[in-house]
């Protein structure tokens, strides 16, 4: 591949006191693709996401961001992050919450406006985010991300929590900003979120077990659905190991 | 760093705060209150006149410090500052953002304090009171930037507020207060004499008995302006990007 990927990682090692996180992952996601990456709680999905937007101390190995070295200065623009805990402020209305991460990101005024419609938060602009759902939370967050319209958006478990409409609505939303070119890392325990995505990573107790199409990932199984083919890959995995 | 990120940070704090009206309230009321409850407990003898000046250093000091250290933790616990690192804020404009907004309320809190002492409780000033609120001012200032840094190093609440005894005490009891520093220990004299808070009641006891002059004052509210800017470097250095 000539070109290179939104993410590329080398060899990398995240350690949390004794015990070590990521064992030297070598991943490499497209761009312009919605990429989920899958596993259970404590594989070390929050751990990669935040390897890739630079806040996490890495032990050994390389992260590289479109092009240049995660948590370079010049890349806080161009990536979005929505952490797994909806942060944004609670004791400020959504638009003023928008409005300061706006600013903060030197994003044009309209895009508060923007963001909040292809979010759905309309209904919500003016209420303080405290008093809304851990749901429209969420979407508050995911709508901070939008904002400056980032070329890559990584973003923690973002469906969580949401009912089955709105869940697709949104998936409906990542797949349009994928089709304009934008680059999505999506994690997500639940499992039938699978299917929704371009490409697959399956993480586990730090490792990458799997990194196929859901479609080439099925027919490698032959499962059924992702629960099954996650199942199988652990199973291949660990057979040699039994004898 | 960039000014515009720095007033929006301090900008952002601030309208979290208007949302808070009980905050609003407590900030302002408390060390009124307390100074009020100094003068009542010391009617009819002259201890306040004494003390009554320490006691502007004091407490909107320790209302700030605790304010200001728990809120920027607050941050650290509910992620909004870990997206805030991965934008382009700079760890200047967080740290200076809150200083300017804090030390706005703190202005605001000074005003009513020295007010109160004055008015209400009937504290007699021999110098400039518009001097007494200067130092009062740079005194609430310290406790915000201190709280600030005490916050940098905190990674909990419960730390936190630790570092209130920790930090605050021994300035407290440094200070002059109980007993002047003079007849102190020498080791504790000259502790005493390079901590922040011993200058600022060292500097209202002089506005309040007219025993020095401006100059000196001014002095005064100069080093403890060397430590709010000392602290928000500090602050500012110590807050960490990526973290374990």
């Amino acid at each position: 591949m000539v070109e290179i990927g939104a993410i590329e990682t080398r060899g990398l090692r995240v350690r949390r006191g004794r015990a070590e996180v990521l064992r030297g992952l070598t991943v490499s996601v497209p761009r312009g693709q919605v990429v989920g990456l899958l596993g259970p709680s404590g594989s070390g999905k929050t751990t990669l996401m935040r390897c890739v937007v630079g806040v996490q101390r890495v032990a050994d190995g390389t992260v590289t961001v479109l092009g240049q070295p995660a948590g370079s200065p010049r890349l806080r623009r161009r990536v979005g992050y929505v952490t797994q805990a909806s942060s944004v402020y609670d004791d400020l209305t959504v638009r003023e919450n928008l409005r300061y991460f706006a600013r903060v990101l030197d994003a044009p005024a309209s895009d508060v406006d923007r963001v909040i419609d292809e979010t759905g938060l309309g209904g919500q602009a003016g209420q303080l985010t405290g008093s809304l759902s851990g749901g429209q939370r969420n979407r508050v967050s995911l709508a901070a991300a939008l904002l400056g319209a980032p070329e890559l958006l990584v973003l923690d478990e973002p469906t969580v929590g949401l009912d089955p409409v709105l869940r697709s609505e949104l998936w409906g939303l990542f797949h349009r900003l994928a089709d304009a070119g934008t680059s999505l890392f999506v994690s997500s325990h639940v499992m039938d979120e699978a299917a929704r995505c371009d490409r697959l990573l399956l993480l586990r107790d730090g490792e990458v077990i799997a990194d196929d199409t859901p479609l080439g990932l099925l027919q490698a199984t032959g499962a059924n659905d992702a629960e099954a083919a996650f199942l199988a890959v652990i199973r291949a995995r660990e057979a040699p190991e039994r004898r | 760093m960039s000014p515009g990120r720095t007033i929006a940070t301090a900008g952002r704090v601030l309208l979290q705060i208007r949302h808070d009206p009980r905050t609003i309230g407590l900030l302002i009321v408390v060390p009124s209150l307390l100074i009020g409850l100094v003068a009542w407990i010391f009617q009819d003898t002259p201890v306040f006149a004494q003390i009554g000046p320490a006691m502007i250093a004091l407490f909107p000091f320790i209302v700030m410090f605790l304010v200001t250290s728990i809120t920027t933790l607050r941050e650290r616990r509910t992620g909004t500052l870990e997206r805030l690192l991965a934008m382009p804020l700079g760890k200047g404009d967080f740290i200076v953002g809150y200083a300017l907004a804090f030390g706005l309320l703190g202005l605001i809190q000074s005003a009513i304090a020295v007010s109160f002492a004055v008015w209400v409780c009937g504290l007699s000033i021999e110098g400039s009171i518009w001097l007494l609120f200067a130092v009062a001012v740079a005194d609430a200032l310290l406790g915000t930037t201190l709280g600030l840094l005490a916050s940098a190093f905190a990674r909990t609440e419960f730390q936190a507020v630790q570092f209130m005894p920790a930090l605050v005490f021994p300035q407290i009891l440094l200070g002059g207060i109980f007993v002047p520093r003079s007849s102190m220990p020498d080791v504790l004299r000259v502790i005493g004499d390079w901590l922040p808070l011993s200058h600022a009641i060292d500097a209202l006891n002089a506005v309040a008995n007219g025993t020095h002059d401006d100059g000196w004052v001014w002095v005064r509210i100069g080093f403890l302006g060397a430590w709010v800017v000392g602290a928000v470097i500090v602050g500012a250095l110590t807050l960490r990007r990526r973290t374990a």
